[in-house]
């Protein structure tokens, strides 16, 4: 099998992120405001899904409290970068607090703060949360990201409680998501191709071994851990500077959006990064297109009325399927890579590997 | 990573006793292992064999009892830093990274290179003049970032893993998934793997379980030759009898986690204990 060199595939990726690149300053002057937003979305929703899928994929626990972090940095973020006559607007039930009523910073360190904070909740939840295994630290991430959601809602005097947070200036646009997504897939990439992403793969097949090859367990999880935490705080923080108003409902950032990122990373494939993103670039795209069956329409003479959720039935049903057919996903574990498009397209019959 | 300073006693088990509630698996285990032998652990099954590997190990703790590894007690250590310290160890029932490649599998094993620094710090606090004090690196960050420091290292283990496939004639499946390989490979992988953490001392839970006679004669004669090349203290587990006479200079008899005999293969074979732990009392009617 012929083996694509090291150089080739730094040459050809280079010229792909480039290619990437015009492709986007393109889209984003010629198909106007909505697909530029629909495209923001994508490169979000990718940022959630690959952080999400480095845990739940890679290193194989299975975590359900990943909203939770994406919540703790889109707060943190849209608070820090919120202009300061807008706080004392919103905030009419208690006022704000006093050193975030009298700061506003720019978008970038407010957005890496976000992604330290989220970073420190990961941190707190992991540690005692991953000493359990299995389904009960699902139930665990699982509780303690709505632990996360109701402090939010109650705590009137820092995130305006069921209020929300409103006139967050727009400030995530196509560069600021996808510049993001490249940092995200580098770093997650990096770390997923190293010695310590070998240690996670290894722990999540087989804990008893992993110890026994001298892998510190308990430690390599929380890393992953909160890694992936930084990483959902800096996707929240583009989520909540691309709706300009959050708040702490389950359905917008609560267990919904778990799900929703749950459901990009099965279909792309778990623990595949490339996976994570084709994933996220379906689901948004996907989104966007059942808006159709909420709306009234008039089938064989029928008329059916718009019923709101629709679009999730199908979402679901959709899930069951891969569930049932195609668990592996588009990518399995496997990466996308010039290598794999090699063997998949130029690969000759009959070739052996 | 770690050099282990000459002393004549690697392992001393002294007084090693663990109750599970009301049972008691071991009870006041006392032995040693010298420098350079192959030692066997035999028993019935349920005899509390593999409970010991585990005390050893660190996947228990003992109830009572000291494990002194080189002169230092590593009772109640963690098993990664057990590891860390140089005793490596197979498992009863194969277990292989089975979706990893048979070249990340040995790699897995050399990440303990990097993160060995607890492992170190214990040697240091141990023998202060022998060990200097370790210096943490943020191998992490350089493993994100990419450092040339980490990418050297990578190469090191890269070609140090190659070395082990090698020695263990199994550098042609290198980019094959563990999965794909036939029974008697697998077992060597497993070996290669424990041996890719570095260890002194090397724990083997019945390396011949389902393997025929000639297969178990080939891992007779693999298990003497990386004993040689890798200058290795060997424990093992084995329920094969003509394996166990045919290797090991010292053996050990457990039953019901007592030692019920000890001594030279010769002196096993004759002694009427053992006879009557695996054949049964004689019967009066």
């Amino acid at each position: 099998m012929k083996r694509i060199s090291v150089r080739t595939n730094f040459i050809l990726t280079t010229i792909f992120v480039i290619g990437s690149g015009f492709f986007l300053l393109f889209a984003d002057n010629t198909f106007g405001d909505y697909w530029s937003r629909i495209i923001t979305l994508i490169a979000i929703y990718a940022i959630m899904a690959v952080s999400y899928t480095l845990v739940n994929g890679v290193t194989g626990i299975f975590s359900l409290g990943h909203a939770g972090f994406i919540a703790v940095g889109a707060y943190t973020a849209a608070l820090l970068t919120l202009p300061i006559q807008q706080k004392a607007m919103s905030f009419f039930i208690e006022p704000l607090i006093w050193p975030l009523n009298s700061i506003q910073i720019g978008f970038l360190p407010a957005t890496i703060i976000g992604g330290i904070v989220a970073a420190f909740f990961a941190f707190i939840v992991g540690y005692p949360s991953l000493r359990l295994t299995g389904d009960y630290f699902a139930i665990a991430t699982l509780a303690f990201g709505e632990i996360i959601r109701i402090v939010i809602q109650n705590s009137y005097s820092i995130t305006n409680g069921a209020l929300g947070l409103k006139g967050i200036p727009p400030y995530t646009t196509v560069w600021w998501s996808w510049g993001w997504l490249l940092v995200t897939i580098i770093v997650i990439g990096s770390l997923k191709f190293s010695s310590y992403g070998r240690a996670l793969r290894a722990l999540s097949e087989d804990t008893v071994a992993a110890r026994a090859m001298g892998i510190n367990v308990f430690k390599h999880q929380l890393t992953a851990f909160v890694v992936s935490g930084f990483f959902a705080g800096i996707g929240g923080a583009l989520y909540a500077h691309w709706l300009t108003t959050i708040d702490p409902r389950p359905t917008s950032l609560g267990i919904m959006l778990t799900f929703y990122v749950l459901i990009m990373i099965v279909l792309g494939g778990l623990g595949s990064i490339s996976g994570a993103v084709l994933g996220a670039i379906f689901f948004a795209i996907a989104a966007q297109w059942l808006r159709i069956v909420e709306s009234p329409m008039n089938f064989f003479g029928i008329t059916i009325p718009g019923i709101p959720g629709m679009s999730m039935l199908i979402f679901a049903t959709v899930f069951i399927l891969i569930m049932l057919f195609w668990r592996r996903g588009v990518m399995g574990k496997k990466e996308l890579s010039w290598q794999y498009l090699y063997n998949l397209f130029l690969k000759k019959v009959g070739d052996q590997d | 990573m770690i050099k282990i300073s000459e002393k004549k006693s690697v392992l001393k088990l002294e007084n090693l006793t663990i109750k599970f509630g009301g049972l008691t698996a071991v009870d006041s285990f006392n032995g040693y292992l010298n420098k350079g032998e192959l030692v066997g652990l035999i028993g019935p099954n349920g005899a509390g064999k593999t409970t010991i590997f585990n005390m050893i190990t660190g996947i228990y703790r003992p109830t009572f009892g000291n494990v002194i590894f080189n002169g230092m007690d590593i009772t109640g250590m963690k098993p990664h830093v057990i590891t860390h310290l140089g005793i490596a160890r197979t498992f009863q029932n194969i277990r292989l990274f089975s979706e990893m490649t048979v070249l990340e599998n040995v790699l897995v094993g050399e990440h303990s290179w990097l993160t060995n620094f607890a492992a170190r710090k214990a040697l240091h606090k141990h023998d202060p003049e022998e060990y200097p004090r370790p210096r943490w690196k943020p191998w992490f960050w350089s493993a994100i970032l990419k450092t040339p420091d980490y990418l050297k290292m990578e190469k090191e283990m890269k070609s140090h893993a190659l070395e082990l496939l090698k020695a263990v004639e199994l550098e042609k499946y290198a980019h094959l998934s563990a999965s794909a390989l036939p029974y008697g490979p697998q077992r060597k992988l497993e070996i290669a793997r424990a041996l890719a953490t570095k260890p002194s001392l090397l724990l083997l839970d019945e390396p011949a379980a389902g393997m025929n006679p000639q297969e178990t004669h080939e891992l007779l004669e693999f298990i003497e030759n990386i004993r040689k090349k890798f200058s290795l203290t060997i424990l093992l587990i084995e329920h094969d009898m003509k394996f166990v006479m045919g290797i090991c200079e010292r053996i050990y008899v457990l039953d019901y986690g007592k030692i019920i005999a000890h001594g030279l293969p010769k002196e096993i074979q004759n002694n009427k204990k053992v006879i009557e732990a695996y054949l049964g009392d004689e019967i009066y009617v």
